[in-house]
């Protein structure tokens, strides 16, 4: 019976698919069978089915970023390119790749460092299992594994620690099960249970954690818990009236854009990670997406939270937009980082799909000016869908990227264009940034928009360099995390961080920043100049959002790890003496703990503490973050 | 490459020192003029975004920091913004350089010409210079250079020009300014001007800090001052000035700037030209204004001798590593960064002791010469000494020195005597040597006048030039003499009896010697290093016992604080024998001066050190700090409450450190 209804839903969501969705009470239809959470068939059914299987490992790497089937390799002429189908890189020969990384690394391809291809399970501890919990479990029918694979695949997220070990092989402490709730009362059962016996919880989402979050604490003596919600990936319902969709929240960003789109609508927010992480993590550590200009960042798109904690579920009685009823209950669990419960369900804000998108790209000729522009643009409040601004190094990172030309005629036209720009305009190639801007909107708009910005650009030195090099930029940021682990395979490291910063700092944040890396690299023994760079990825009306690249050659480092971490917490150090924030949508983890009582101050930190204690006393929710 | 480490342990002995090369042998070889029209393209700094004085004054009047300070100004005072601006822009135009190549090759040539005839050589270390010119490219630069004479800011210029660094623009006295034409030259020559004194007023604060800060931001060029503040008449360090530190290392604690490499330069002459000025002016006769057709009555000097002199340039010091650990610079985020702050107690520390630390460089990359030795001989022993017998003791001292890791330029390969007799030749001016005698010149009576105060004024300008010259060495001596006094003071062997009394001689000092606050027990143990490894003391656990053959050394360290020890009891007796209710601090120097002059001329006392106004003041501001005076505003005048039962107890206890030296003085010379 079950079988037959979710079917039946699964048919109408097709018509909702097909966005000609006319009758309101078939509407209410999904949000009916959505309580029906143990409808496990509706799986198989092709239109709903998920991209994130309980086992990720069979189509994601285990010891790397992202999918199985897509990795840049140089291949045995030397060149670089991009395997897989995924991506519009895919299949493409990257030819100046190859330089760009051994003259910006010293790097040689001849001097591989392979990562270990496959997990030595004999390494992964045996599991410390809580029977009475695990058979309670099973009672309640919740799926379940500590199977070795699984559990090592949910004990770390992206930091470069995390990645170096598990591409050498070492594995730490992993949880000791992993369970998959498909639903908000699994959710509740398992943490009445996890009370219950005391075991401790870390849930898991995209797993697409840079701050240490997701690592099991090695004080931790509980059975260890990863509890992992991507089974919970439906759209309740979509009401078109108000603009919102009730989602659960282990769907994660691609899934959900794309199933929005099939209806018509968008909820526009796109995190750099957006093809993995999940929505509960973008509430858990404050997310905030390329788009924000027009959508916002996380805590602008709900309107609703549940969120299931040691004490009880937690959410507000209605819809309303916006309630003064004291203390915004939602900053409570808006960047928990999952230290007080699971977020299960989340109303959003849509939007219907905007009709006309369009990139482009500005060239100064330096840095100050493109930061002026970024200044004058947000004054103005005109910012694009996306501004963002790189400063030359990315720029000429960017550039390393571009995939062969296939004529002899956009060669030429690009040789033109450069000379244009260099001889002509006289930018110095080594000091000219360039900007890149997505416009979305009806058509009209758009094209006002854009000449708006450029109008703007052209007071600061400004050149508009074509569409091409502003979706390549945005390219970027999808790439960059599969370029980690080119570098890794050949002696360099790297990572990112981010900040926030008023206007009047960014320009001397950058560069002390910058600097600081490159001294520290040089300290502590980098026998090779680091890739030090920075862009200005968000602009709000009282500064911007600063996201740095840092990576370097470690050859001739006896404990590389150990130095890329004091040279990130020197950075750290120096971005908070510079004006800079702890962080801007990373989150804190525990990577960055040592600052919170500096960045919050005593009191904020035992305010927050006191919230924790008395949401969960007995810390089920023991990932340790934050406080 | 910047030192990390600003101020390593002390190893004297091992301290390398770089060589010197002589620059104007090279100008004694070539012509002057092609020299001074030679190719100039200076290494700049990295970042430097060319500008021109006139851009550099529109940015500074333009900069939200002096716009914030206009507005304020004007609503305080109820004057137009505008008519504010108008001022600002004013004061700008006053104390503004206006760098010119022009007039840099007129110095490069004029100043050739006038240095070949003043010195016999002018010693730089290359190495130095090297370190400079990486340094000027990464990260702004300020150069801060010891002040003994005037030459000393052409002389950096001069060098600079010399080496195709960067000029540096020298924030000089506003005196010079009235000095016509000359102040426009050195106008031109990268100097700009500022009021000595400008504490109240705002507006002027900021042009002149925004002024300053600019350069430094832009990299526009080194900025050059002296720490000291003024020219040390004594030849002794002063206690440096904080104000300009701060502002050249603020734009650093606001994140402005990534570093800014500090470059502490020693000037040291073997001659000074102002020698017997300075003593003259010591003594209460007023400086001469500085004016054109007084430089050129100065044109006399050009005909005599100066020796040497040499100019160290000290490595760079980082002033990010020297904050680090001490300035939280994230104090700053809560405040638009152009609204002036008064700098925190803690950073208010973090410069002093910078500042302190940076005036220990200048001092221990001072060059001493073998003159330095024989004045402090000569002070020591008022009736003179056998030339043999000079000639022995010089030796023993430089031994001493330069275990005490003193950098003596001593000629390698000539004999003693040879050297001693150089020296006295270059200073006959200041001695009298007859049948193997050498003493300081004190008895040659003057013409025409003799009064008894007259003689005694002459006798003290011999004795406070010769000071001038000791004084170059104190730094060297200044720990295990104060260690050796405190010896001879304390009541016990006893470790920290010991250490009282050491710490109390050096509380009481600390105006008159460059001592960083807080580094009393590094000093302390420092003396103790210094005399253990030299025989002297063996310090033991809660002891410290003088060896055998101690005796000579401690002796002598202990006369050399003792025209110190007396100058400050005389200080200390004048404040207790003092009736007048009303003494107001313009008057105290005076009447000090005439009270120890009464003294002198009753036989009562020998030191005429104790006539030095310098001494005088320093020994007022420690009385100030201890509390044992005050100062009280009545009307215009500052008066003088002196707390005599304090002023009475200080003195004792500087007098038995003395007449304790006294048995010392007696004992050595029993010795002999």
């Amino acid at each position: 019976m079950a079988s037959n209804s979710s079917s039946s839903t699964a048919q109408q969501r097709l018509r909702i698919i097909a966005g000609h969705l006319q009758k309101r009470p078939e509407d209410e239809h999904p949000s009916v069978a959505a309580q029906e959470c143990k409808a496990e068939t509706s799986r198989s059914n092709p239109s709903s089915a998920t991209p994130v299987p309980k086992r990720r490992q069979e189509i994601m790497k285990w010891n790397g970023w992202g999918y199985s089937d897509s990795r840049f390799l140089f291949n045995k002429k030397g060149q670089a390119e991009f395997t897989g189908k995924r991506y519009r890189l895919s299949g493409l020969i990257l030819p100046s790749l190859k330089d760009w990384f051994e003259g910006t690394f010293g790097a040689n391809l001849q001097h591989k460092s392979p990562a270990t291809p496959t997990v030595n399970l004999s390494a992964v501890a045996p599991p410390d299992l809580n029977e009475p919990f695990v058979e309670d479990l099973k009672a309640a029918g919740v799926a379940m594994s500590h199977d070795p694979e699984d559990r090592v695949f949910r004990a770390h997220g992206h930091c470069l620690h995390e990645i170096f070990a598990l591409r050498e092989g070492r594995i730490g402490r992993v949880p000791d099960m992993v369970v998959w709730p498909s639903c908000h009362k699994d959710v509740e059962k398992i943490v009445e249970l996890a009370c219950k016996h005391n075991v401790c919880l870390i849930p898991y989402g995209g797993g697409t954690s840079v701050s240490s979050a997701l690592e099991c604490p090695r004080e931790e003596t509980r059975s260890i818990v990863s509890l992992d919600t991507s089974q919970m990936n439906r759209i309740l319902w979509i009401d078109e009236k108000n603009l919102t969709a009730h989602v659960e929240a282990g769907i994660i960003g691609q899934d959900l854009e794309r199933q929005l789109n099939e209806c018509g609508y968008c909820t526009g927010h796109e995190p750099d990670s957006m093809e993995f992480s999940s929505l509960g993590g973008w509430v858990a550590t404050r997310a905030s997406g390329m788009k924000k200009n027009i959508y916002g960042n996380i805590e602008e798109l709900v309107v609703h939270i549940k969120m299931v904690t040691p004490r009880g579920v937690i959410e507000k009685s209605c819809l309303g937009p916006r309630m003064s009823t004291g203390p915004d209950i939602h900053h409570f669990i808006l960047g928990s980082e999952g230290t007080l419960g699971v977020v299960t369900e989340v109303t959003l804000k849509i939007r219907p799909i905007p009709e006309y998108q369009k990139y482009g790209s500005v060239v100064f000729p330096n840095f100050q000016q493109g930061v002026a522009c970024l200044r004058e643009v947000a004054r103005q409040r005109c910012a694009p869908a996306s501004i963002r601004l790189m400063d030359n190094e990315q720029f000429q990172f960017g550039h390393a990227l571009k995939p062969q030309v296939s004529s002899i005629f956009t060669s030429f036209l690009d040789g033109l264009k450069k000379f244009y720009i260099t001889k002509f305009k006289g930018f110095d190639p080594h000091h000219l940034c360039v900007a890149t801007l997505l416009f979305e909107g009806d058509r009209g708009k758009v094209l006002q928009h854009e000449k708006q910005v450029y109008d703007i650009a052209a007071k600061f030195g400004g050149l508009a360099a074509g569409e091409d090099n502003g979706q390549r930029g945005y390219m970027l940021t999808f790439v960059i995390a599969y370029l980690r682990d080119l570098g890794m395979d050949y002696y360099v490291i790297g990572e990112s961080f981010e900040t926030s910063v008023p206007w009047d700092r960014v320009l001397d944040l950058c560069r002390n920043v910058k600097e600081r890396i490159v001294r520290e690299c040089k300290e502590r023994g980098v026998q090779f100049p680091p890739l030090s760079t920075c862009r200005v990825t968000q602009t709000y009306d009282a500064g911007a959002c600063v996201y740095f690249y840092f990576a370097f050659n470690y050859r001739g480092l006896s404990d590389p790890v150990h130095v890329y971490e004091q040279v990130e917490h020197a950075a750290r150090e120096e971005i908070l003496a510079n004006g800079g924030s702890l962080s801007h949508h990373h989150g804190v983890g525990k990577l960055r703990k040592e600052w919170m009582k500096e960045s919050v101050s005593s009191v904020g930190l035992g305010m927050l503490k006191s919230v924790k204690e008395y949401v969960d006393p007995q810390n089920v929710f023991g990932n340790r973050n934050l406080l | 490459m910047a030192s990390r480490a600003l101020y390593s342990p002390r190893h004297p002995v091992l301290k390398k020192r770089d060589d010197f090369e002589d620059v104007l042998e090279e100008r004694r070889r070539s012509s002057d003029l092609r020299y001074a029209l030679r190719c100039y393209t200076p290494t700049l700094y990295k970042g430097l975004v060319p500008c021109k004085a006139s851009m550099l004054k529109t940015i500074v009047l333009q900069s939200d920091h002096l716009q914030y300070v206009i507005k304020q100004v004007s609503s305080e005072s109820g004057d137009s913004t505008e008519c504010v601006a108008e001022e600002a822009s004013l004061i700008l135009d006053e104390m503004a350089h206006r760098l010119q190549l022009s007039t840099i090759r007129f110095f490069a040539f004029t100043l050739s010409k006038a240095f070949k005839r003043l010195f016999r050589s002018v010693c730089v270390n290359e190495e130095g210079i090297q370190r400079l010119q990486q340094a000027v490219q990464e990260h702004p630069v300020v150069l801060l250079p010891s002040h003994r004479s005037y030459m000393d800011f052409l002389m950096m210029s001069y060098l600079l020009y010399m080496y195709d660094l960067p000029l540096p623009v020298i924030a000089a006295g506003m005196d010079f300014m009235s000095m016509k034409f000359v102040g426009e030259m050195l106008r031109m020559s990268g100097a700009f001007f500022i009021r000595r004194s400008f504490g109240g007023d705002k507006l002027y604060w900021a042009v002149f800090s925004e002024y300053v800060k600019t350069m430094l931001r832009n990299g526009y060029a080194p900025v050059e001052f002296f720490l000291e503040g003024t020219r040390s008449r004594t030849c002794k360090s002063l206690t440096p000035k904080t104000g300009l530190l701060n502002i050249v290392m603020e734009p650093f604690f606001k994140g402005a700037l990534f570093d800014v490499n500090l470059v502490p330069v020693s000037i040291s002459y073997e001659r000074i030209l102002e020698e017997s000025l300075y003593a003259r002016e010591l003594l209460g006769v007023p400086k001469p204004k500085e004016s054109t057709s007084g430089l050129l009555k100065a044109r006399r000097v050009l005909s005599e001798d100066y020796g040497s002199m040499h100019v160290y340039f000290g490595h760079p010091v980082s002033l990010r590593s020297l904050a680090e650990g001490k300035i939280n610079r994230s104090q700053y985020n809560l405040l638009p960064r152009y609204i002036p702050q008064k700098p925190r107690v803690d950073t208010h520390e973090f410069l002093n002791d910078a500042a302190f630390r940076l005036v220990r460089i200048q001092e221990e990359n001072m060059v001493l010469k073998p003159w330095v030795l024989i004045a402090t001989l000569l002070l020591q022993n008022p009736d003179g000494l056998e030339l043999s017998f000079l000639t022995e003791q010089t030796d023993w001292l430089r031994h001493l020195a330069l275990a005490f890791g003193a950098f003596l330029d001593w000629p390698d390969h000539e004999a003693c005597s040879e050297v001693i007799s150089c020296s006295l030749a270059l200073h006959r001016h200041l001695l009298s040597v007859s049948a193997g005698h050498v003493q300081l010149n004190v008895t040659d009576a003057p013409q025409v006048e003799t009064t008894p105060e007259e003689a005694v004024f002459h006798r003290a300008v011999v004795v406070l030039s010769c000071a001038s010259y000791r004084n170059q060495i104190l730094h060297v001596f200044l720990r295990p003499a104060l260690l050796a006094v405190a010896m001879q003071s304390a009541n016990s062997n006893r470790k920290d009896d010991v250490y009282n009394c050491f710490n109390f001689l050096r509380n009481m000092f600390s105006n008159e010697f460059i001592l960083c606050p807080g580094d009393s027990i590094q000093d302390f143990e420092e003396a103790c290093y210094l005399l253990m490894k030299h025989g002297v003391l063996q310090v033991l656990e809660h002891e410290i016992v003088m060896s055998a053959s101690g005796h000579s050394t401690l002796a002598f360290l202990c006369s050399v604080l003792d025209p110190f020890l007396q100058g400050y009891q005389v200080v200390c007796r004048y404040l207790c024998e003092e009736t007048n209710e009303n003494l107001t601090e313009k008057d105290f120097i005076p009447a000090v001066r005439s009270f120890a002059l009464k003294l002198i001329l009753a036989g009562r006392l020998k030191c005429c050190e104790a006539l030095s106004s310098d001494l005088q003041k320093n020994a007022l501001a420690a009385l100030l700090r201890l509390k044992a005076v005050r100062k009280v505003k009545v009307g215009d005048q500052v008066t003088l409450k002196v707390n005599k039962i304090a002023v009475n107890s200080l003195e004792d206890t500087l007098g038995k450190s003395n007449v304790n030296q006294n048995s010392w003085c007696s004992s050595m010379a029993m010795l002999k």
